[in-house]
């Protein structure tokens, strides 16, 4: 039976924060729309950013956009394209109050203005002091910035495919031509056809056993990138976050040090003085991670153990309660832990991509080095490498990315889809996609995709974590290699074509496995240390060599790098201390 | 604690069975363990087949709302060590069931989407911010937190016998819009929410309220869209006592 199949001008891939971003674009300039998504929109994982989103509005200081940029480029050790932070820092103002339009809920001032707080590697006249930059609404700033662009699409009769599992990509020669998706509720196989296709796919944390990403971060939009001849940036990028709930991951956000908290190890010690005697707890996260790793190393973890501690103790109730309630409330539930009286054990968690699929500034994915663009197809949200975030990603600047991204994706494709006629699809080209499945189901082999994907996981934590060597991440790699030739002997037992959620995991494997095998031949590659790739046999910035982005290609099985130019406008690399 | 518990799980398979049927499995489970890594490793361990939703796994995301126990709760945030074994996990009440544990939440979205839960601005937009002082927040604030998980309807006695009542959640955002200083719509809110199976509907039974992961006063929100509507003249008043 042919696939059902549907027309729309534009459809989008992932209905997170950069997806419904550029949806709502849609909707407003009236081109009809659809956005698909695995999860219902709202169970995205833009919902579980705490801390904010960051935007030099001056409410309770004085601030700048060049500042911002500034504080980008150097927490990004200098390989973020500059011409797109500046984009990205001149527009924040602009889409803040945009969400603010829309319903955000805000904390304000006293007279009403959004509130803001400091965050790590966020200051005032290029590295002085800390800033309050983060317009945030309590610690739920993800939940209102999703449930608000959400609200806003329904408004704006942007239509919604929930729990719908896209698998592959269609082209008309070198044009997205649209999409194949799996409907999780029947098991139907659907064809979307469109002018332009977005990717907004989100993250994949999963790739790590301990990790702040939810279980649908799993990569899915990269991994189809990849598999259709698309390369993956920066793809040794990958940041922890140095507070993770010990052994859970959970994240307690950086807002909890931009409210006061502090990092102490056994003997009490606040030990980020040592390592940035400036900023102090609110380094950059690559920093602070170091430090905390080296701080549990060397035995100095609280009572010996791998963790350190976050001490809220100091801090007002009033804060605890208004400021940071949920982040507070998970370490009560979670780990037993009163923030309020004890220190809350943390350690570094796999949290954040900074590589991805390479688009320009208004979203175009480009499979090149030379800037070329891929017609119809976008990309936006953290599936993307813009490149903004460099080495390293700033706190509250990945919210900014997938809004102010997501925004002018949408406006492009606007565009694109007005100015463009419909393309083709080859009759069947929905059927390589349909056979793959059609064979992970029948294939009833030995493995089960949990054994196999924690073994892939156990594989990154131990050889791709905050410090790698030539060694681990090569092991990492050939472990991973391993368990992909092995990854057609995955049992999908389930038989059922309603809520086949074995078969979606399986699904979500294969992709991880892709991603993981990029992220550890990436950092096997990249002989420096640069922001959160910190190689322990090449501990220095090698900027002569290494001042430029990688692109991972997947040609025939195996995997292809090339180098891009890092684009320096206004600040020359320089040491980056703090 | 033990390191295995038993769990009794409601499974459904629409293409095989008329009615859901309750399987035992043997979970082996840590200290720190919720409810969610107990399904989790049933499904990676034991029977791949199990269907169940889940994503953020931190009582975010509103994913798992189930009933755990007899109470209806969010399965990444009780934990096992907490429960009196044997741990009894059925589909969230007075949804249909699609399997196992996935519930058909349409309904649930509709009746959300009645209230028109989004801002209505209205034509004068300010270059800058509104601006809200603290206070007004306050106003609405309890509304945003929610997570639209479905708990609270699925533990209305009102929804779970059978009358028609558009359900605490809907109350809930329409409570947050009606209230938020920027918004300009509220009296079409209110009008909705008059009709028989609106608010009114609500006989503060405080399930909802007692269930709400995000501990959201649902209870006394409805009963705040009751006064209004009384205030408003929307509808008589002694209907809206309690
Ligand atoms: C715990 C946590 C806290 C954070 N806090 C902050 C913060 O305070 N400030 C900040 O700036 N950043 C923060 N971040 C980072 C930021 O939240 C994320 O990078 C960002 O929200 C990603 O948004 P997105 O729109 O790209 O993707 P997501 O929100 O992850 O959405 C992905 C979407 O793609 C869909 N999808 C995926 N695969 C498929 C498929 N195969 N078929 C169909 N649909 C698919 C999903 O259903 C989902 O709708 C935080 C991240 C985490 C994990
Ligand atoms: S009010 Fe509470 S219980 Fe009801 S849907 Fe919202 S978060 Fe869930
Ligand atoms: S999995 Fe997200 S709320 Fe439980």
């Amino acid at each position: 039976m042919a696939p059902k199949e549907h027309r729309y001008d534009a459809v989008i891939v992932g209905a997170g924060g950069a997806g419904l971003f550029a949806a709502l674009e849609l909707g407003r300039a009236g081109v009809k729309a659809a956005v698909i998504s695995k999860l219902y929109p709202v169970r995205s994982h833009t919902g579980a950013a705490q801390g904010g989103i960051c935007a030099a509005l001056g409410n309770r200081e004085p601030d700048e956009p060049l500042w911002h940029m500034f504080d980008t480029v150097k927490g990004g050790d200098y390989l973020a394209d500059q011409d797109a932070v500046e984009i990205m820092c001149d527009e924040a103002p602009g889409v803040v109050f945009d969400l603010e339009h829309m319903g955000v809920p805000f904390n304000r001032t006293d007279d009403g203005k959004i509130d803001q707080r400091p965050f790590g590697g966020h200051t005032r006249n290029f590295g002085v002091a800390p800033v309050r930059r983060a317009c945030y609404a309590a610690d739920r700033t993800g939940a209102m910035v999703l449930h608000t662009l959400y609200q806003q699409c329904l408004k704006a009769g942007v239509e919604f495919f929930d729990e719908v599992f896209v698998t592959g990509l269609l082209f008309d020669g070198e044009r997205a031509a649209g999409v194949v998706a799996l409907g999780q509720r029947g098991g139907d196989f659907l064809v979307f056809r469109a002018k332009a296709v977005a990717l907004a796919t989100g993250g994949w944390g999963r790739i790590f056993r301990v990790t702040s990403n939810a279980h649908a971060s799993t990569g899915d939009g990269a991994a189809l990138a990849l598999r259709a001849g698309l390369p993956l940036q920066d793809m040794e990028f990958y940041q922890f976050h140095p507070t993770g709930l010990h052994g859970i991951g959970i994240l307690v956000s950086e807002a909890a040090r931009g409210e006061g908290g502090i990092l102490r190890n056994d003997g009490g010690e606040r030990f980020m003085e040592k390592y940035a005697p400036r900023l102090l707890d609110l380094a950059p996260r690559d920093m602070v991670s170091r430090a905390v790793y080296q701080e549990i190393k060397a035995g100095r973890g609280l009572g010996g153990a791998d963790y350190v501690g976050l001490d809220l103790t100091h801090l007002d109730a009033e804060v605890l309660d208004k400021k940071i309630p949920e982040i507070t409330d998970f370490a009560r539930v979670y780990l037993g832990v009163e923030p309020k009286e004890e220190m809350i054990p943390v350690a570094p968690t796999a949290h954040y991509a900074m590589g991805g699929v390479p688009p320009t500034v208004n979203g175009e994915v480009t499979p090149d080095e030379r800037g070329t663009v891929a017609p119809g197809l976008y990309a936006a949200g953290e599936v993307a490498c813009v490149s903004v975030h460099g080495a390293n990603r700033l706190g509250t600047n990945s919210l900014l990315d997938i809004l102010v991204f997501g925004r002018r994706t949408g406006r492009a494709m606007a565009a694109f889809a007005q100015e463009n006629g419909r393309p083709e699809i080859a009759p069947g080209a929905a059927e390589p996609t349909r056979e793959a499945i059609g064979r992970l189901r029948r294939q009833g082999g030995g493995e089960s995709a949990a054994a196999v994907r924690d073994e892939m996981q156990a594989a990154m934590d131990e050889g791709v974590s905050v410090f790698r060597t030539a060694e681990s991440t090569a092991r990492a790699a050939a472990k991973v290699e391993e368990l992909l030739a092995g990854y057609e002997r995955v049992r999908v037992s389930d038989e059922s074509s309603t809520f086949n959620t074995e078969l979606t995991e399986a699904l979500e494997l294969g992709n991880l496995l892709a991603l993981a095998r990029v992220t550890a031949e990436a950092a096997a590659r990249r002989t420096e240390s640069r922001g959160a790739h910190s190689r322990e046999d090449y501990p220095e910035r090698d900027d002569g060599r290494w001042l430029n982005h990688s692109l991972c290609y997947y040609k025939e099985g195996r995997l292809e790098f090339k180098s891009k130019t890092v684009t320096v406008t206004r600040f020359e690399p320089k040491p980056r201390v703090y | 604690m033990a390191d295995t518990v038993e769990f009794r799980v409601m499974r459904f398979d629409p293409a095989a069975d008329a009615e859901p049927r309750e399987v035992s499995y043997e979970v082996r489970a840590g200290e720190r363990d919720r409810v969610l890594d107990g399904l989790n490793y049933i499904k990676w361990h034991l029977d791949g087949t199990l269907a169940y939703r889940r994503s953020c796994a931190h009582g975010v995301c509103g994913s798992d709302a189930v009933v755990i126990n007899g109470t209806v709760g969010l399965a990444c945030k009780k934990l096992i060590r907490d429960l009196e074994p044997p741990i009894v996990v059925g589909a969230l009440a007075t949804f249909p069931v699609i399997k196992d544990l996935v519930v058909d939440l349409e309904p649930f979205f509709a009746a959300v989407r009645r209230v028109r839960p989004w801002l209505e601005a209205g034509e004068a937009i300010p270059e800058r911010e509104f601006l809200q002082p603290p206070a007004e927040l306050e106003a609405f604030m309890d509304g945003t937190k929610c997570i639209l998980c479905a708990s609270c309807v699925a533990a209305c006695p009102v929804v779970r016998r059978g009358t028609p009542y558009i359900g605490p959640a809907a109350v809930v955002q329409g409570h947050r819009f009606i209230n938020d200083s920027r918004d300009v719509d509220g009296e079409t809110r209110l009008r909705l929410l008059a009709a028989p199976d609106g608010a009114n509907a609500c006989e503060n039974f405080f399930e909802c309220t007692r269930v709400c992961p995000r501990g959201i006063l649902v209870t006394r929100r409805i009963n705040e869209i009751k006064s209004m509507l009384a205030a408003g003249g929307y509808v008589k008043g002694e209907d809206a006592d309690g």
